[in-house]
């Protein structure tokens, strides 16, 4: 992955801005967000993906969206804030 | 506070303070008894009681202690812009918690509280149909609330027609969301919220999803309302509230508790022993208390929290010195791995292991990293499934690592002590069905009760 400026000052306030969700029944570790989106999601010991806290940075906010629409089984989400 | 020994009761006057709210005296009261001992029922204006119940303070008491009144509100709320779709009461007094055995015993002794709670609820969310959904333990008493139903409905008090629903057995299938997954026809499997029930529910309706215990109170309140109720417990966790005691006391059994009661006080009322090594609060997703040092601690969410742990659906187990906690906590986790749903990979894989990293631990030739292993594992599985199955395991776990403290220090060097030999203290129920991913056997499906009171 290509480095990327880092967002602006806006990001910085927590808790709003979108969030990266996986519905753990439906995720069958096939790892492709682990791969599309190593900034942000980890696999586990078993290959599942373990999603860094907080709301996805704006620039990473293409990306994220890219692993989202990737995810074989559908499993991967993005949540708007309320 | 214990069952016997309550002074009689009063004529439709609301219990004084010294008075068992729920359970009454002299066995269950059939109708007119009961509307004798509680007065008249009536139903409340849909905004007032939600109002009421939301000024009372009073919290769920299956284990969620979410506060009832806003999710009576938020149901309602749902109903309403579902427009003509109306809502559906669910009356959870499945108790699959081997430990808990208050959900049961209210269901015997005060079938018309509960009854009362879900009309008074179902009027409040705008809901046309209610389910009462009964556990292992609660199905030989379905011919006995089939003739509460009957009688309320002889007398014109059911507001909305209370069909009897068995829960699937095993430790998941009262969860929420696995109760609303059976009334729907699946299997009793949880499912990812949201959905919250309270917004797609049971037949896809909003849904109230509430202990029955949580429903008699409702009950209560709605007859003499929030400052009444309020007068019992602490101003941050008002009332009363059912709690099972078990394990090493003289007198093991329901007790109804003024909220915030000292732990010591309430052991001495149940006859502890000399010498109590830890307490089991919380059930089998909760956590161990060390005693004595932790007898002054109040019985409430609010004051068990802080300690580490939580009063849940009301579990209190005595652990006395001549048995082993990490035996113990051993069985539990064990359990709750052969209970788990086998939907989600972390807890498919973290669950095994973490079972057999304190089987290990308890029983066998333990190295001291398995401690840091477990650790690991109780990181790996919490918070990452649909349901709070691996969570509440991991807290057991750490709870047991940081109480049993010297008991794992002494494993690790010389391996189980004498008291991992004895008999088990906590229930452990045979599994029902197999969940290990290994043996997809067949899970059980909804058995279909009685639909209606003949």
């Amino acid at each position: 992955m290509s480095a990327r400026p880092a967002g602006g000052r806006a990001e910085a306030r927590a808790g709003h801005g979108p969030r990266l969700r996986v519905n753990p029944i439906a995720c069958e570790a096939h790892g492709v967000c682990i791969e599309l989106l190593p900034e942000l999601i980890i696999a586990d010991p078993w290959g599942y993906p373990i999603i860094r806290p907080g709301p996805v940075p704006d620039h990473l906010l293409p990306l994220a969206r890219r692993a989202v629409a990737s995810c074989p089984t559908l499993a991967l989400f993005i949540r708007e804030p309320k | 506070m214990s069952v016997p020994g309550a002074p009689a009761s009063m004529t439709g006057q609301p219990p004084s303070p010294q008075e068992l709210r729920l359970i009454p005296t002299g066995g269950p009261l059939d109708l007119p008894a009961h509307l004798d001992r509680y007065g008249p029922f009536y139903l409340r204006a849909a905004d007032r009681l939600i109002s009421e119940v939301e000024q009372s303070g009073l919290t769920g008491r299956g284990g969620g202690a979410f506060p009832a009144g806003r999710k009576l509100r938020t149901v309602a709320q749902a109903a309403r812009r579902g427009g003509r779709t109306s809502a559906v009461v669910v009356a959870n007094g499945s108790e699959s918690e081997p430990a808990s055995s208050k959900d049961t015993v209210l269901l015997r002794s005060a079938p018309h509280l509960i009854l009362d709670g879900i009309a008074l609820a179902a009027a409040a969310v705008g809901a046309s149909s209610a389910y009462l959904c009964l556990g292992e333990r609660a199905q030989p008493g379905e011919r006995f609330l089939l003739q509460a139903i009957a009688e309320r409905e002889r007398a014109g008090l059911n507001h909305v027609p209370v069909e009897l629903a068995a829960t699937a057995a095993g430790y998941l299938s009262g969860q929420e969301t696995a109760l609303i997954a059976t009334l729907n026809g699946g299997p009793p499997l949880p499912t990812l919220v949201p959905p919250l029930p309270a917004e797609r529910g049971a037949h896809r309706r909003p849904t109230l999803v509430m202990n029955v215990e949580t429903l008699a109170h409702v009950a209560l309140i709605g007859r003499y309302g929030a400052g009444w109720f309020r007068e019992l417990g602490s101003a941050g966790s008002p009332g009363t509230a059912l709690v099972t005691i078990s394990g090493a006391v003289n007198r093991p059994g329901v007790y109804e508790i003024p909220l915030g009661v000292r732990l010591g006080e309430l052991l001495q009322r149940a006859g502890l022993p000399e010498r109590p090594q830890a307490a089991l609060t919380g059930g089998y997703f909760g956590a161990w208390l060390p005693l004595p040092d932790a007898l002054g601690v109040g019985v409430s969410e609010e004051r068990l929290r802080p300690a580490g742990a939580a009063l849940g659906p009301g579990v209190l187990a005595v652990l006395p010195e001549s048995r082993c906690g990490l035996a113990e906590t051993a069985r539990i986790v064990g359990f709750l791995a052969s209970q788990i749903a086998g939907q989600c990979g972390p807890c498919v894989n973290g669950m095994p292991a973490l079972a057999e990293a304190m089987n290990w631990i308890a029983f066998g030739q333990p190295e001291a990293d398995l401690v840091g292993w477990a650790q690991q594992l109780t990181r790996l599985v919490s918070g990452r499934g649909a349901c709070h199955l691996p969570d509440g395991a991991a807290a057991l776990v750490a709870s047991a690592i940081s109480v049993f403290d010297a008991d794992l220090r002494a494993h690790v060097a010389a391996g189980p002590c004498a008291r991992a030999g004895a008999a088990p203290l906590l229930p452990i129920p045979r599994p029902s069905h197999p969940s290990d991913p290994r043996q997809p056997e067949g899970r059980p499906t909804r058995r279909q009760l009685s639909r209606r009171p003949g």
